[in-house]
């Protein structure tokens, strides 16, 4: 069984206090609770302070491009369907850069496990707004506040019959666990958004801020009735709802590709001789 | 023998189905045989033709010539009539065209009412107009009957009597009233194999061991996205359309990671999104195959027909400094090869391949004896399973020798697989270090490049051993210049280079000798700036003084080409 020292990484670059480092703790001991070893699975990322994630842990890595987490991990799952495929991204990287990818892979339900640390802000660029920000926001390169309407990553997912919907706050670290473990063991694609704080760039919506207004979806609520979900994911002012806002069971796309029924791809041999038959077909 | 069949008419008359069952039934019957398309961006009406080159000797051009012209309109006549040989014929349905013509070389044949009689719809108007093209040229009909069955397996006894009805009605008539028709073709030969270029590239991606395509439709290279489709389920592919290139290219890359051989698509809108995706596979060394199918831009150009304006910019495209290969094969033959040769080095030195194509090779059609497919090379060079378990302490970027380091599978062994788009030491973390940046360097690009130089064929030399003038092309060139060559041949110490394996260039430099030796060099292309020759001064210092460009998106004819090599000679 894999213990936390599995799961020891490279020393991370965060600043200090970070709500990157509680979303680290609650990963590894959800890996560890689960049984899962590091070589079981692949995290794709990207950029940002998001997309170090994996070199922090460890686990097969592949840390992409700005924005294209899921298409990497799309081809991946295709490829091998028996890893556990994880995409991390920040607000930045999954919902503005990336929003196409997004909407597309909810679409196709690939068994993609997709965690947003969602900081309402840019990190590694200083403190420019994201799709995340809150409207009227000052930021350096937004002089007039943000203009634009904050971007609902929950609503956009439920509208897409995404499979398994959640948020999940940093400062809760058995909560978010918990959240991790639930999605893993999901069939489908699960985007769990964790608010996460970020103590350098981000001064509205500190822990503070958040620990204010976050409240946990109650025992009885029942995450498989989507107009109720609908409702929940636009509750903001008044109280942010953390937890499984939404699920439902639908086929993945690689269980409806005839191809990899049996096996996966990566396992599939390959035979010349059997090419003879294709070029026969030109005569 | 040598003739030329031209089909016109709108788009969604059946064009491409009388002119691809009567290439297949001039092939089957062993006749060299070669096509070209030329059709508008547009799903109904606009001018598109088909045109068929036959003979008993190889043909690797079309001729500006036609014997005879199947016009299901009346602007086929208007624009194509004049094309006619002295011997040419037209063959036109006067109800379909709405006008009777009264001239001794124009066939009027009832298309729609044969179809209806005989077949009971009007969409075997086509079928008919086979038929008819066979009976012009006084052909036996057995393998037509034998195509059409072949053809309508699928719809059942009754679609395939119908159309073989069909085909006779016009076989017949056309057999007995053609009275100017004086064509004669030679006895049949040994069936040949008929080709295009998208076609070559599926089935060489799919023999060598292809395993997952991702693209986004664009013209011309959505015929390859279909024929891989076509055999995905029977050849073990996954094949799945993305909502972008962006995405396409990196769930190629994704799965090549993952460890299966991966391929997209594409033309030059589709590529310049792409371009990130080079510069990640580069960093990441993860191997991908790209086709990038040209056709004139700027931006949306002339969707539908072609250009090779994008070799710079293949060849630049990609943020840094890293190695990749270009090849641009000129015929459905070296597509094939080439192909193979795509994937092969891709995954050898773990870097992107870029195969460079056109409207014009997408689309032509070419015969052949066949492929042999023991010219194809399978070597699978990445580290896995059993092998991969053996090993401990696995470091993805390792420094060797040869800066290609062990390519290992996530998750079939306990050795961890990473990899980073920022620059990174050798087990694949993020660093800064200035000296493992520096290795890093070393190992991506000077170690891997002359090992990569070395593995890449010379340019083909064609016709005088020690010309006096030199033609200069490269890709989709091939086979017209290669006619022209033909043509000159008996009058001028005269001959072709032709570059299918672009970049990097040879190890072996006796062309560049060659090139100083001849008097006079004529660069050709279907471009507005001679991007090849900018690029041969680049690498080897040569200026090339003589250039015949084209840039309107139609290929260059035969005739036209000869006539500026005459101007540049004389």
């Amino acid at each position: 069984m894999p213990t936390l020292n599995d799961y020891k990484g490279q020393r991370p670059a965060w600043c200090p206090g970070c709500g990157n480092f509680s979303i680290l703790r609650a990963f590894n001991e959800a890996m560890v609770e689960l049984g899962i070893e590091p070589h079981q699975f692949v995290i794709v990322s990207g950029i940002g302070q998001a997309g170090k994630f994996p070199h922090y842990t460890r686990c097969n890595t592949f840390n992409g491009l700005h924005g294209r987490t899921l298409p990497v991990a799309t081809g991946i799952k295709l490829a091998n369907h028996e890893l556990i495929v994880f995409a991390v991204a920040g607000d930045g990287d999954c919902y503005g850069e990336g929003g196409n990818h997004l909407i597309h892979a909810i679409r196709r339900n690939i068994d993609i496990k997709l965690f947003v640390h969602n900081n309402q802000i840019y990190g590694l660029t200083k403190g420019q707004a994201s799709p995340t920000t809150m409207k009227g926001v000052v930021t350096k390169t937004q002089p007039f506040g943000v203009l634009s309407e904050q971007f609902n990553p929950l609503a956009l997912a439920i509208a897409l019959n995404c499979s398994f919907v959640a948020r999940g706050f940093a400062g809760d670290i058995e909560h978010l666990k918990g959240l991790l473990k639930e999605a893993v063991n999901h069939k489908g694609f699960s985007l769990i958004d964790i608010l996460q704080p970020c103590v350098s760039f981000n001064k509205i919506n500190t822990f503070e801020w958040y620990r204010e207004r976050v409240y946990k979806l109650p025992d009885d609520y029942n995450p498989e009735d989507r107009f109720l979900a609908f409702q929940k994911s636009l509750e903001w002012d008044g109280g942010i709802p953390i937890g499984v806002i939404y699920k439902t069971k639908r086929p993945t796309l690689e269980e409806q590709i005839p191809v990899i029924k049996d096996l996966p791809l990566v396992k599939q041999g390959f035979d010349i001789n059997r090419i003879e038959s294709i070029l026969y077909n030109f005569y | 023998m040598d003739y030329t069949i031209k089909v016109g008419g709108e788009a969604g008359q059946g064009i491409q189905t009388i002119g691809d069952t009567l290439a297949h039934i001039f092939a089957k019957a062993g006749y060299h045989v070669f096509t070209n398309q030329d059709y508008e961006s547009r799903i109904r009406g606009g001018h598109n033709f088909y045109q068929i080159r036959i003979s008993h000797k190889p043909v690797t051009a079309s001729r500006s010539s036609v014997h005879i012209l199947v016009a299901l309109d009346r602007e086929s006549i208007t624009k194509h009539e004049k094309e006619l040989t002295p011997d040419g014929q037209v063959l036109y349905d006067s109800q379909m065209i709405m006008e009777k013509i009264e001239k001794p070389n124009f066939l009027d044949l009832p298309l729609l009412e044969f179809a209806l009689k005989y077949g009971g719809s009007k969409v075997m108007s086509n079928t008919v107009a086979i038929g008819a093209v066979l009976g012009m040229l006084r052909m036996d009909p057995t393998i037509m009957y034998q195509t059409i069955e072949n053809n309508f397996k699928k719809k059942g006894d009754a679609v395939i009597r119908a159309n073989i009805e069909c085909a006779k009605a016009g076989y017949e008539f056309a057999n007995k009233e053609c009275l100017m028709c004086s064509f004669t073709l030679l006895p049949f030969d040994r069936p040949k194999m008929i080709i295009s270029g998208n076609e070559a590239i599926g089935a060489g991606a799919i023999a060598s061991g292809l395993k997952f395509y991702s693209a986004y439709p664009m013209t011309p290279s959505t015929g390859i996205f279909n024929f891989i489709t076509e055999y995905a389920k029977d050849y073990g592919i996954i094949v799945e359309q993305a909502e972008d290139e962006i995405s396409a290219i990196n769930m190629i890359i994704g799965a090549s990671f993952a460890g299966v051989r991966a391929m997209t698509g594409t033309s030059g809108g589709g590529f310049a999104l792409m371009v990130e995706g080079v510069s990640l596979s580069a960093m990441t060394e993860t191997p991908i195959v790209i086709v990038l199918a040209q056709r004139p831009g700027p931006a949306t150009g002339l969707p539908t027909r072609t250009e090779q304006a994008d070799l710079l910019f293949a060849l630049y495209a990609g943020h840094g400094e890293f190695p990749k290969v270009i090849f641009a094969p000129g015929s459905p033959e070296q597509a094939f090869y080439l192909t193979n040769k795509a994937f092969d080095l891709a995954e050898k030195y773990q870097i992107t391949a870029i195969i460079l194509t056109d409207q014009y090779l997408a689309d032509s059609q070419w015969s052949y004896e066949g492929f042999d497919l023991g010219k194809i090379k399978y070597i699978d060079y990445r580290l896995r399973e059993e092998r991969l378990k053996k090993i401990k302490n696995y470091k993805r970027h390792a420094f060797t020798e040869t800066g290609v380091s062990p390519l290992a599978i996530p998750g079939q062994s306990e050795n961890l697989v990473v990899t980073d788009s920022d620059e990174h030491d050798e087990e694949g973390h993020i660093t800064e270090e200035a000296l493992i940046r520096i290795k890093m360097v070393e190992k991506r690009l000077f170690k891997k490049i002359p090992l990569i130089k070395k593995e890449i064929a010379p340019p083909l030399i064609y016709g005088d051993k020690n010309p006096e003038i030199v033609l200069i092309c490269w890709g989709s060139m091939f086979g017209i210049v290669k006619e022209v060559v033909d043509e000159l041949i008996n009058k001028y110490k005269l001959a072709m280079i032709h570059f299918s394996e672009i970049y990097p260039f040879s190890e072996d430099t006796r062309w560049i000798e060659l090139l100083k030796r001849s008097k006079k060099l004529i660069n050709i292309e279907q471009n507005a700036t001679s991007q090849f020759a900018k690029l041969i001064k680049m690498e080897t210092g040569i200026h090339i003084e003589n250039h015949i460009n084209r840039f309107d998106g139609r290929p260059f004819t035969f005739d036209e080409l000869l006539e500026r090599v005459y101007a540049n000679i004389k």
